[in-house]
């Protein structure tokens, strides 16, 4: 059981989680209410880490990351160190990949709150912010939580990207993905099955805690 | 005092200019499509008109000459929205809290308990019937404190007994409303029950302003309204209960006989008598089975563009308005000054044709 590689994959779904959980909720919410020209464009440049193959977004990552690429020249003024191959680069692309999952439930949940009902909530004397914290939020969250729990388990699953822009380095950019990969391409077949397992279980009680908490929204809604 | 002017083009012409007194009801009467939600929506700021000025107790909100155009939310209305919106998150008593500009828990009872909903603060509103979630809103729009109340079919969504009460609610709390009321409708009856003015819309413009009678001898106005929507307003005092289940209202000009009405005797009541369930007979007729007749005189005859006329009949103070064939008229050689008889079926006036007087 590789336990850094699992604790590096928690760590990279959580960084992942706390950085679009505003990204979701503001573009999400921007793409559910605003009619604008474009619009269409904008939805489907959220959607195209969805179908194109990771090794596909991963190169193309590893190319806009890499030196004398702008974004790795500016990374390298700031940090001192590049981008690419650290744990830093591995974020920022798991960022990118999860866009759809962060987004396109958000986006769901926000259109669910009628334009009636953000009209009531203007008149009732809430400002913008006001109303997204007190009337949008509450009302679109179980949108908003299913597309955090999307994005965590699909970064501790995502493999093709990692390995692009990570490789695979062990405490930095080896995630357990990467791992279970290299036990079995070590014959290594009882530590892939037990690395296995724990995903599974994390994966499902992840998904069974979503459920949970939908259902406790639910009843408190209907 | 509100003052609108809105004027645009796009996506529907309008061109429409009022003032509303505090405490004055006005309603915008028009078919759907006639712009009078959006003219609504405008003095909330929802919508927003290429041109136009709104100004409320002196404070422009509107003016998109100087440029300026308030937010919603920094303008003081209390909005009644048709599906009711409230919020399904939050008990009755939180949705009228969350029109405060500070929680005040007691106000907000005192508020629903003033729409009669005292026992069911913490209900969702989910578990609330539509009138009673029209109530919470109503006491929502309230809470606001608002300089204008605007109403957008209220009482659409509703069934007609609950409609029912809920306009007789209005009307009771009108002495408490010292604000601009607008109340937009297609239900002519709606607006002439709660109405103190109307302006009838079409396609974006004013056909006629005026008061529930003016708006009633105006042929434009009246065909933009339809003309099966042609009726007068009479008081009456709900006289006594009579065994056969009939209630005998009295008028300055006779007897009228209703079905069961739902007060107590002495009760001012107005009724509203459609324009073509009325008989007009020059003699006092006999052996009918009509059970009210009132007495009056022919006050003015107006001919329609089609094969009817409009006979307003002065009863006291008061006009009955009749929709009879050119040729009847022609027949009875009715004219104006004559007396004249208007005959009226007890059934031909619906329940929700009667309600409260108004108490201002």
């Amino acid at each position: 059981m590789d336990w850094t590689a699992l604790w590096l994959s928690m760590r990279l779904a959580g960084w992942t989680v706390v950085i679009l959980l505003p990204v979701s909720i503001l573009l999400g919410r921007f793409l559910a209410y605003r009619q604008f020209r474009g619009k269409g464009v904008a939805e489907a440049l959220v959607m195209l880490p969805l179908v194109l193959p990771p090794t596909v977004l991963g190169f193309y990552l590893l190319v806009a990351f890499g030196r004398n690429s702008p974004v790795g020249d500016l990374w390298q003024n700031l940090f001192g160190h590049q981008l690419v191959f650290t744990f830093q680069g591995l974020l920022l692309a798991s960022v990118i990949f999860n866009l759809p999952f962060a987004i396109q439930p958000a986006q769901r949940g926000f259109e669910a709150v009628s334009k009636e009902l953000r009209d009531a909530a203007s008149c009732c004397g809430m400002s913008p912010a006001r109303k997204l914290w007190r009337v949008e939020l509450p009302l679109a969250w179980p949108g908003v939580l299913t597309a955090m729990v999307l994005t965590f388990a699909h970064t501790l699953g995502e493999f093709g990207i990692v390995l692009m822009v990570g490789g695979s380095i062990p405490g930095e950019t080896k995630t357990i993905a990467i791992a279970i990969y290299d036990r079995v391409q070590g014959f290594d077949d009882q530590g892939a099955a037990t690395m296995s397992a724990v995903l599974v279980a994390i994966s499902l009680s992840t998904i069974a805690l979503t459920f949970w908490l939908s259902a406790r929204m639910g009843r408190r809604l209907s | 005092m509100l003052e609108v002017m809105t004027r645009a083009t796009s996506p529907i012409p309008l061109d429409v200019a009022f003032r509303v007194a505090p405490g004055e009801l006005l309603a915008l009467v028009g078919h759907s499509g006639s712009g009078k939600t959006t003219l609504l929506r405008s003095i909330a700021g929802l919508w927003h008109p290429q041109q136009g000025r709104i100004v409320v107790n002196g404070t422009p909100w509107l003016d998109t000459a100087s440029g300026l155009d308030l937010p919603t939310y920094r303008r003081r209305v209390g909005y009644v929205f048709q599906s009711y919106a409230l919020f399904p998150h939050m008990t009755a008593l939180g949705n009228v809290m969350a029109a405060m500009d500070a929680a005040d828990g007691d106000e907000a009872q005192r508020l629903l308990a003033l729409m009669g909903l005292g026992g069911l603060a913490r209900r969702r509103p989910a578990d609330l019937s539509g009138g009673q979630q029209q109530r919470v809103a109503i006491a929502r729009a309230l809470a606001r404190r608002p300089e204008v109340l605007l109403l957008d079919e209220p009482f659409s969504a509703v069934d007609r007994a609950t409609r029912e009460a809920l306009h007789g609610e209005i009307i009771g709390l009108r002495q408490h409303l010292a604000m601009p009321v607008v109340l937009v409708t297609h239900d002519v009856n709606e607006a002439q029950l709660l109405a103190d003015r109307m302006v009838v819309i079409k396609e974006g413009h004013v056909v006629q302003e005026g008061t529930t009678a003016e708006v009633m001898s105006d042929a434009a106005a009246l065909r933009a309204m339809g003309l099966r929507e042609v009726a007068a307003m009479l008081p009456a005092i709900v006289g006594e209960y009579q065994a056969d289940g009939l209630t005998r209202l009295d008028t300055p000009s006779g007897s009228l006989f209703l079905p069961e009405i739902d007060a107590a005797p002495g009760t001012a009541l107005r009724v509203r008598i459609m324009a073509h369930e009325v008989i007009l007979s020059r003699s006092r007729p006999e052996g009918l089975s009509a059970q009210t007749i009132l007495e009056g005189t022919v006050a003015r005859i107006m001919p329609g563009a089609g094969p009817g006329v409009l006979v307003h009949v002065a009863v006291g103070e008061h006009e009955i308005l009749a929709r009879i064939t050119r040729r009847a008229a022609a027949q009875m050689a009715l004219e104006p000054g004559q007396p004249v008889h208007a005959i009226l079926k007890t059934m031909s006036v619906a329940r929700d044709h009667v309600a409260p007087a108004r108490t201002r």
